[in-house]
């Protein structure tokens, strides 16, 4: 073994980890130590914790649960906040992070144990904005409606958006004290509303924006579309999304 | 019967597809999935979803498609239900962009398509490379209408467990478990589809998520349902190496243009333009990853001396290539740290697909009544080698056929599921219940996640691009001795809530049965077929083994029986991607 293997061989990753055994437990740090590997990410630390289950200090321990799937950052599943910023641990490469590693659940969702969080809320929203195409049918009806290559480029930047919570963990106006939905929901909302079809039902969209917890309650933090991992223009999407519910707000006063 | 239901496991494409389909028809719908649907394995497909449209003026057709399908999967396909998915590609292509699939456009504001492996026509529909992901968002919306509507019903974060079958051999629910409370239920169905994808975690390392064991598939094999072709791995040319995972760089790249090369007498040295003039880097997956493996492990002609070879595009406009392969760039560039616009991509071939499966019967139903199967769990589509773009293709078809199918046969039964005894259902899940709870009480020095290690660097080594028939046989001996130590697991986890560990044990054990399914069905294979390569049959042997392999399930491990190939369409003939595929026709 050459002087530099032998180095690698001996340096390790110092993880903490804040776990929670339950949504009623009370939270706890627990530090792992995890030989290191050139390129490896957060995973495959947590991973190694797998395969040897057994704390800093040397006490085996339940293996630290967590979600993940794709590992290529395209499924949003292993979001959590890594060194205080909400990310996805696929793509947080050890390398690049300053150690100790500091693992936390995305506490504005409810934890359901160690660093898996319930997101159903951002489904939810997604139900309440209607965020889909209301096609007559899955027969066969001919082609789509034509697109323009232009348009289409910026409306699949945000169909990217893979519904990971980045954006709500880190948006000031999601808390116990309101009901906002979230930036993702509004970007959705414009992207069904900017297709040929989803057009023709706008209005829907944009009273469910006008609703609880919709875009009014948007401080402007700007918070969501500095932790996007997929860089989806947010601010830009809760901008245009504001200025067709100011019109469609208009629209509705005028026709009384 | 008016209180119908029908159970889909499985919420990728196929899944999707299948639920939309049986919602339309008024039947309401269990759907149960590991993840939130819309963070299925379907998402990591990029590159795109192959349909005849004929956009390009090339004299493409559906026919044209179907041969190029046959040829590509060494005619392993039984041609009548391939040539019904080539038949309808151009219709799901249209449908999918009529529910928002932001798919690339050409000036006029149609739709473009790109070349793929194993076919001279642009037939490629895509969304940049993340197709895969739209498609998915896509049919996940659509469900979210029919959930809002009150015809879906979503179990996500369940983990199927097993079928549950009626005295007379009929599939009537299923025993699922909420991965969250760990409580295990059983469900009634009139039918049930399964939709549980691939199975690449076996292999350790893949280009697979997660998800991806093959846990489901594999409890129905060892409840009697036939594993077809499970000797048929597909093992992707071009993977990014990793510790956690093998991430792959899809085929599109070279569709736009990429070629791949190493340093040949200090030139680069194009290989594949070399060795398949015809098809160059479009050559089908199973001849291009066999060709990097002569050349790194063979020859030794890997870059810097490793299992590696460039793959290049940095000869191709920034600009064209975010537009059209944005996504995976970028998932290179991330992981990576080197931009592939302008230094090229060092890759290997890594396990990729499953085209063997739950064997199914042209109405996607298996050989228990009332169980169907569709997508990547079962064999029907892609033969011995799967063309890039046609697994989107073949995941989405299966749903349209299997979805319909399933309502048929509930429709037609003389007794409900609810007319069943409650005892029925209660001894299965009794039964599940108690091998959880052995599982808890595992007490042994073994940990199942380096076991697991152990199974896929076996597999991986053995079981993949070249195989050997005694080391096969070797990987035979070795799965039996983990399933052995399987027994000798301890528990590090013994929580009642979420536990992963114990869902995991669980599935490792699933994965070892269909691990000895695969080494089985490439041992008694002697032939070479395309992803199934045995330097000692280096040739196709249509007399022997132009057949179906099909897996039994017993105690002491697979027994194999072969069926016929219906080749009544396409005359088998030999493939060689050297030449034009005019010149292997008589």
């Amino acid at each position: 073994m050459s002087a530099e293997r032998a180095a690698v061989a001996e340096r390790t990753v110092h993880l903490i980890v804040e776990r929670q055994d339950g949504p009623d437990a009370e939270p706890y740090e627990e530090e792992f130590e995890v030989p290191y590997r050139p390129g490896m990410n957060v995973i495959a630390c947590l991973m190694e914790i797998q395969r040897n289950p057994v704390n800093k200090a040397g006490k085996p321990v339940a293996p630290v649960v967590w979600e993940c799937n794709c590992l290529e950052e395209v499924c949003g599943a292993c979001m959590m906040v890594i060194n205080g910023k909400p990310r996805q641990a696929c793509s947080a490469l050890v390398d690049k992070l300053e150690q100790p590693i500091r693992l936390q659940p995305a506490r504005t969702f409810p934890v359901i144990r160690d660093l898996v969080v319930d997101r159903s809320r951002m489904f939810e929203a997604l139900k309440k904005v209607k965020a889909w195409i209301p096609i007559d049918g899955t027969y066969d009806l001919g082609p789509g409606p034509r697109m323009a290559e232009r348009d289409r480029q910026w409306a699949y930047e945000l169909s990217r958006c893979f519904t990971c919570g980045a954006c709500v963990e880190a948006c000031p106006n999601v808390n116990e004290r309101t009901s906002f939905m979230g930036a993702f929901a509004i970007s959705q909302a414009r992207l069904f509303n900017a297709h040929p079809t989803g057009a023709m039902h706008r209005e829907e969209r944009l009273e469910a924006l006008m609703g609880e917890g919709g875009i009014h309650e948007c401080g402007n933090a700007q918070n969501c579309v500095e932790v996007c991992p997929k860089g989806i223009p947010l601010t830009t999407s809760i901008a245009e999304m504001n200025r067709q519910v100011t019109y469609y707000a208009m629209g509705a006063w005028l026709r009384r | 019967m008016s209180n119908q239901r029908i159970i889909v496991v499985g919420g990728g494409l196929a899944g999707l597809m299948t639920t939309i389909k049986i919602a339309e028809m008024g039947v309401p719908v269990d759907l149960f999935s590991l993840v939130p649907v819309r963070r299925s394995h379907s998402v990591c497909a990029q590159g795109g979803i192959n349909g005849a449209v004929n956009t390009k003026g090339e004299g493409d057709s559906p026919w044209e498609h179907f041969d190029d399908t046959i040829y590509g999967g060494d005619f392993l396909a039984n041609q009548p239900p391939v040539l019904g998915m080539c038949e309808a590609a151009p219709a799901i292509i249209h449908l999918m962009d009529r529910m928002g699939v932001m798919f690339n456009r050409t000036p006029e504001g149609l739709l473009d398509f790109r070349r793929f492996g194993g076919t001279k026509h642009h037939r490629t529909a895509f969304a940049g490379a993340s197709t895969g992901q739209q498609l998915l968002y896509a049919l996940d919306e659509q469900v979210r209408r029919h959930e809002v509507a009150g015809l879906v019903q979503k179990y996500e974060g369940w983990d199927f467990l097993c079928a549950v079958i009626d005295d007379e051999g009929i599939c009537r629910g299923i025993i699922a478990q909420d991965l969250r409370s760990m409580e295990v239920r059983a469900f009634r169905a009139d039918a049930v589809v399964v939709c549980t994808g691939g199975l690449g975690m076996i292999f350790g390392k893949s280009t697979n998520s997660i998800i991806n064991t093959g846990s489901a598939a594999s409890a129905l094999y060892q409840q009697g349902v036939y594993y077809a072709n499970p000797e048929m791995i597909q093992v992707h040319p071009t993977a990014i190496p990793g510790d956690d995972k093998l991430r792959l760089i899809s085929e599109s790249v070279r569709g736009e243009g990429g070629r791949v090369w190493t340093y040949k007498d200090g030139k680069p040295w194009y290989f594949l333009e070399e060795w398949y003039p015809e098809y160059g880097n479009l050559v089908p997956r199973d001849v291009a990853t066999r060709a990097i493996f002569k050349v790194c492990v063979e020859m030794g002609l890997g870059v810097d001396g490793e299992n590696m070879v460039y793959l290049d595009v940095s000869h191709i406009p920034a600009e064209v290539l975010n537009v059209r392969l944005g996504s995976v760039l970028d998932i290179y560039e991330k992981f990576v740290g080197d931009d592939p616009r302008k230094v090229p991509m060092k890759l290997f071939p890594a396990v990729h697909y499953s085209m063997g499966g739950l064997w199914v019967d042209y109405d996607q139903m298996t050989n228990i009544p009332g169980l169907f199967a569709a997508g990547e769990c079962e064999y029907q589509y892609h033969g011995a080698n799967r063309l890039g773009a046609n697994s989107l293709l073949s995941c989405i078809y299966g749903g349209m056929v299997a979805g319909p199918n399933a309502v048929r046969w509930a429709k037609n039964l003389r007794k409900s599921c609810d007319a069943l005894p409650e005892s029925l259902y209660e001894g299965y899940r009794r039964r599940e219940e108690e091998k959880f709870e052995a599982i808890l009480k595992m007490d042994g020095p073994e940990n199942p996640y380096a076991l697991h290690r152990e199974l896929g660097k076996w597999m991986t080594d053995n079981v993949t691009v070249v195989r050997y028939n005694d080391k096969l046989r070797q990987t035979e001996e070795k799965i039996v001795e983990l399933m052995e130590r399987w027994k000798r697991i301890g528990m590090a986890d013994r929580s009642r809530w979420e536990n992963q560990m114990a869902q995991f044990t669980r599935h490792l054990w699933n994965m070892l049965e269909f691990a000895r399914a695969i080494t089985r069905g490439a041992l008694l294979r002697n032939e070479s077929r395309g992803a199934h390569y045995k330097p000692e049959f280096p040739e196709r042997d249509d007399e022997n083994f132009l057949k179906t392999t099909k897996a039994r399930w017993t105690p002491d491990g697979p027994v194999i029986e072969y069926e016929d190939v219906d080749v009544s369409l396409i005359k088998p003939r030999k493939r060689n991607y050297a030449v034009s595929k005019e010149a292997t026709k008589e």
